[in-house]
Order: C-alpha cells, then structure tokens, then sequence
C-alpha cells in the first residue's frame, strides 16, 4: 500500500464517526430539536463499547452497547425536552456535562488496557479493484454502517411519506400536529435515531480510530458534528463531504506534526477547531440563505393543547 | 401512563423558588443510590461528600477559594443567557484572562510595584473580553452560531496555554517543568482574612454579583436584558438593538470570566500550568441555571457547586470512591434544575389511558 493510501484510509477512518453524528444530528434537527448533547452522547457511546467489549471479547456487542447507551442518553434528553418542555440548549449542555462526567466514572477501570480493535471485513471481488478497492471495501462494519445511514436518511427524507411528515413537523410543528401528525412521538423517534448514531460514532472512536479508552476521547467531535449539519445546510450527502473535509484536516494536521514542519504542535492541533469556525461563518454570513436552509421549528418548544 | 402538561395561568412563585431544593434533594437521593451501587454506605459517602468538608475553618477557605471563579463566571453568563446569547466558551475567557493578566507577573517579573496586581487585573478582563469579542462580533455582524464558535475557542485556548507554558513562557530556571516562574509578591492577590487562603477573588465575586443584582432590577439596560432575552421583536419596538445586546452581553460575561481567571491564578496557583482549570467555565453553566439566573442565587448556587469539587476530593480520601464523581453530581444536578423548572411554568398530571378515555367520553 503507497503512502496516498494510507493516508486516504486514515482520513476515512478519522471521518466516520463525524458523519454518523452528524446524520443523526441531522435528522433531530429536521424534525425541529436542536440536541447540543452529541458530544455526550458519542462519550458514553465510546465508553460503554469499550467496556462491553473488555468483558463479552467480541466488538460486536461493543457496537450494540455503544449505540444503547447513545440511545438511552437521547432518551433522557427527549424526556426532558419534549415531556417536560425544558430549554434545548441548556439541557443538551446538561447531556454533555452529564456524559463527560458518567464516562469517566464508568471508564475509570478500564484506563490504559490493551483494546480490541474491529476487524475489517473485506468484500469479495471489489476489494479487488485496484486503489479504491483496498481504501472503500476493506473496511470495518461501521464505515459501510456510516455510508448505508446517510443513503437511507436521504432516501427516508426526500423520498418516503414519514419524512415528509417529519419535515413538517421539523418546519411548523403547528401546522402537522393540526394535520394530525403526532409531533412528540415524531420528534422522540427522531431524536432517539440521533442518539444511537452518536452511540454508534463514540463506537468507532473506541474499537476503530483508537482501540482503547482515554478520558475525552470525543475531544469536541460532537461539536464538530453540529458545525456539520450547519454546514450540509440541513442535507444528508453534504454531511458526507464536510465529514470528510474535516477527516482530512485533522490528518493533515497529524502528519504535519509527525514530519515536525516547525509550528508547533499546539497551533497545528488548534487547526479542526479553527477550520470549524471559518467554515461556519462562510455559510452562514448569507442571512437569508441560512433562513431559507434551517428548518423553521428547530429548538423552539411545542406542548400540545388539549 | 402518560404526563400532561397543563399552563398555568400565572407563573409559580412558589415553586420559583422551590425547584432548585427540590433538585437538589432529587440530586442528593440519586447520589445516595450511585454510592449504593458503588457497593459504599450511602449515609456516610454523602456525609463524606456533602458536610464533612464544611466542618472545618481551612476547609471553608477552600469553598470560598472554589466558588469565588464559579460565582463570577456564572453572575457574567446570567446576563447572557437572560438576553439570550449562548455563550458557553467562559472556559477559553477564563484561560485568555489569565494569560492576559499575567503578562505583567511573567514578562516583566522584575517590575514591582503596587499597580502591578491592579493592573493585572484589568488586563485579566480585557484579555477575557476580547476573547469573547470573536463569537460576539461573528454573531452580530456574521450571522454565525455563538454557541458552536465560543466552544471550539475554548480547545483553541486550552492549547494556546499549552503552548505558551512549555515554550516562550517556560520558566528558565524550573528545570524543564511546563510552569512559569511563580509570582512575585506584588502579583499576587492576598487574602482577605487572617484565618486561611481565601484571596480577594471571593469579594470580587460578591461585588460582582450585587452590582448585577442591582443593574438587573434597577436600571434600564437590565430591562432591556430582559426584554430582548423574551422576544428580540418586542425589544426592537421599544428601541433595543439585539446587535448591542450581543456585545455588551459577551463581553460582560468574557471580562468577569478573565477576571476570574486571572483572580484564580494570582490568587491560588501563583504561576500558569498547563492546565488552570477543573471546568470552572463549564460548571458555571450550572451554577448559573441553578441560581435561576438570579445574581443572588447565583452567589448561593456557586457555594453549593463548590462544594461537590471539594466533597469529590473529599470523597476520594475518606470512602476511596473516585474523585470523578464530583462531575457526575454536577451533571445530575443541572438535569433536575432544568427538569423542575418545568413545575414553575406548567401543572404536570400523570394521565392513565384508561382515566382518559372515561373523561373524553364524559366531555362529549
């Protein structure tokens, strides 16, 4: 394998998990929940696959707990905001703080262990193809996972009468819960999907990118992940683009450190978190554009009146 | 089962003032439930936690010492999140106000004087102002989310510090240790009273905190705070500017948080490290929420807050449960807060489907 491959393969492994996040973001926000929690909830994702995987030996059931405890977050969260109409912001801010702090505590005693990595599973006949074949199709689960997920948002968004119908609860939760649209259980389902995506990002972290656990091992990727739904304007196969936009940053960065180019290496590690910002201002200065793109409802409270 | 929630015609006061006891009784039953599970007596982790460190005269120094950045960060984002501007980034003000103040202390170490530590101060808030001033000046005249930029600002401060205590700012004779030279003693903010460590800081906090209180219930700007925080709309008929707004509220909040920064690390630390902070500028966030945005409940809010930091060290001493839990109280406390600030806007019922189909039918 040359060297532009290799690269190429760490810039997809360091992009999945900001393109799982965000799709699920993606789809809270759609149907009009902002959930700022990502970031706790991708920890907690991380943690529980990490330990699921040290006590069972197989990564596979760390993949099903990742995506368990990413869920069973989103749900405290839709609870919170949907049942109990509490502020979106503040209690995203509350399921970071929370997961940060629940992380550390159920990952004390697996600190400094050996991991287990998730094996790639090699597809017959196209791994074959020369270049792309190794980069695409010699891949673990949760890249073909990642990939499969935006598909099928795309397809359930544009192309199915459920998204249609969450989309509308996203844009005027008045108007489809005058249709007769139920706009809490829409909002929970999708803000549960969320969380077992951001579940299923913190997975990859844990068993792929770094096979083992570090204290804050997300290091703001659930935020990066926010800044992307902004950025693909609302639209799932742009989170594919900025994902990887991202992914290859934060590994330009790292091999730029590693051939020591003189800047320190503070300032090169500043470099996603910097990119971040640019790229939000570029796409939203547009006033209007941003109107027109972000869903009419999102982060405003709805409490059915009976 | 199902909740319902039902408006109430006038806001609770009772439970205005209620819901952040009850948080905190629910917070200290589940802690009590966590330490179960952790296999520990509940009755005595939480003594260990929650009262242990407040009986003894230096460990009360150290509450104060804790709460004095936590009261200043919180009183400064109250403004903000009553006019509605998110700025959770006071961890990256607090870091850029202690950079800033220390310049004097670390630069020019051989200059003593008495305007020294006035001086820091002032660069303190100025540091932590301009620091905020980014996701302010982005939000107001870019249009850019001021919650996303004010927290990727604060992993570019963090790394800053990182920078400047292991290269430029490296004190030459500590033997390659990543600090700067500890302060002179005319940079160093002294302590308030005789019996122990509490430092200036904790008045600053205080000040802070009844000047708030005051502008928010006496003059016009905290009218205007609350009025556009409700509906930008209706502030713009009175004659508001949100885009005003949006700096004076930022850099309100980014000063008093460099102020704490640079209070803490003249104050406490005496040099820069690395690392400055256990998450003062986050917990804030939560001190701020569960003083109910109020300057004096914030003042009480801070206590309580600073009170897990040292209960977790406690905690780790006395019952050998890890000091991480601190973060999980913190956590758990801010849920409740926000879940029983629900009580004061809304009745909540518990519908049972069959009591509810009964009572529609009685309605037809």
């Amino acid at each position: 394998m040359g060297i532009v491959e290799a690269i190429l393969l760490s810039v997809i492994t360091a992009a999945t998990p900001l393109v799982l996040a965000a799709a699920g973001e993606l789809v809270a926000e759609r149907s009009g929940v902002l959930n700022l929690g990502v970031e706790g909830m991708m920890i907690m994702g991380a943690v529980s696959a990490f330990a699921a995987t040290q006590i069972t030996g197989s990564p596979y059931i760390g993949v099903l707990a990742g995506i368990g405890a990413g869920v069973l977050f989103a749900l405290l969260f839709g609870f919170l905001t949907l049942t109990l109409v509490a502020n979106q912001v503040a209690t995203g801010l509350a399921l970071t703080l929370l997961g940060l702090g629940v992380s550390g505590m159920l990952g004390e005693g697996f600190l400094g262990m050996q991991g287990i990595k998730l094996q790639p599973i090699t597809i017959p006949l196209l791994s074959q193809v020369p270049f792309l074949g190794p980069l695409l199709f010699r891949q673990d689960a949760i890249f073909y996972l990642s990939i499969a997920v935006v598909a099928g948002i795309h397809w359930f968004l544009f192309r199915s009468r459920a998204g249609l119908k969450l989309r509308a609860v996203g844009d005027s939760h008045a108007s489809a819960h005058a249709l007769g649209v139920d706009v809490v259980r829409t909002r929970y389902l999708a803000v549960l999907f969320g969380g077992a995506c951001a579940g299923l990002a913190g997975a990859q972290l844990s068993l792929v990118y770094t096979p083992q656990w570090v204290e804050n091992m997300s290091a703001g990727r659930g935020w990066i992940a926010l800044a992307l739904v902004v950025f693909a304007s609302w639209r799932p196969w742009r989170v594919v683009a900025g994902g990887y936009l991202f992914g290859a940053v934060s590994i330009s960065q790292l091999h730029a450190q590693a051939f020591g180019i003189g800047i320190p290496s503070q300032f090169l590690s500043s470099l996603p978190y910097l990119a971040t910002i640019i790229v939000l201002i570029l796409i939203s200065h547009n006033r209007r554009m941003t109107l027109i793109n972000t869903p009419a409802s999102l982060g405003k409270p709805f409490v059915p009146d009976r | 089962m199902r909740i319902e929630l039902e408006k109430r015609p006038k806001v609770s006061t009772l439970f205005s003032v209620l819901s952040p006891f009850i948080a905190f009784a629910l917070t200290i039953v589940f802690g009590g439930i966590m330490f179960a599970l952790l296999g520990k007596n509940p009755v005595t982790a939480l003594y260990s936690f929650f009262v242990e460190p407040l009986s003894e005269v230096w460990s009360l120094h150290e509450l104060a010492i804790k709460a004095a950045p936590l009261i200043l960060i919180g009183v400064g984002l109250s403004v903000c999140f009553r006019s509605n501007n998110w700025n959770i980034g006071a961890e990256g003000q607090f870091i850029m106000g202690a950079i800033a103040g220390s310049i004097l202390p670390v630069v020019f170490y051989d200059w003593q004087s008495p305007v020294v530590l006035p001086l820091m101060m002032l660069f303190g808030m100025i540091g932590g102002a301009l620091f905020a001033a980014v996701p302010a000046f982005l939000k107001a005249h870019m249009n850019t989310n001021e919650i996303l930029t004010s927290l990727m600002l604060v992993y570019v401060a963090q790394l800053f510090l990182d920078w400047l205590v292991r290269g430029p700012w490296r004190n030459p004779q500590g033997m390659n240790f990543p600090e700067t030279r500890t302060f002179g003693a005319d940079a160093i903010l002294p302590e308030m009273i005789a019996s122990g460590r509490t430092h200036w800081g904790f008045a600053f906090a205080i000040v802070a905190a009844v000047l708030v209180w005051f502008m928010m219930r006496y003059t016009l700007r905290g009218f205007e705070i609350t009025v556009l925080g409700q509906s930008a709309r209706a502030g713009r008929f009175a004659g508001f500017s949100s885009r005003k707004m949006i700096w004076f509220s930022m850099l309100f909040s980014g000063a008093l948080a460099g102020l704490a920064g640079i209070a803490e690390v003249s104050g406490a630390i005496q040099q820069l490290r690395p690392v400055i902070s256990p998450g003062y500028g986050f917990t804030a966030i939560i001190v701020a929420f569960l003083g109910r945005l109020n300057p004096l409940g914030i003042v009480a809010a801070g206590l309580v807050l600073a009170l897990t930091y040292l209960g977790g060290e406690a905690a780790q001493l006395s019952i050998g449960v890890s000091e991480r839990v601190t973060r999980v109280f913190q956590g758990l406390l801010l849920f409740f807060v926000l879940s029983c600030d629900t009580l004061i806007h809304y009745r909540i019922r518990l519908v049972w489907e069959r009591f509810a189909a009964t009572k529609t039918e009685e309605a037809h």
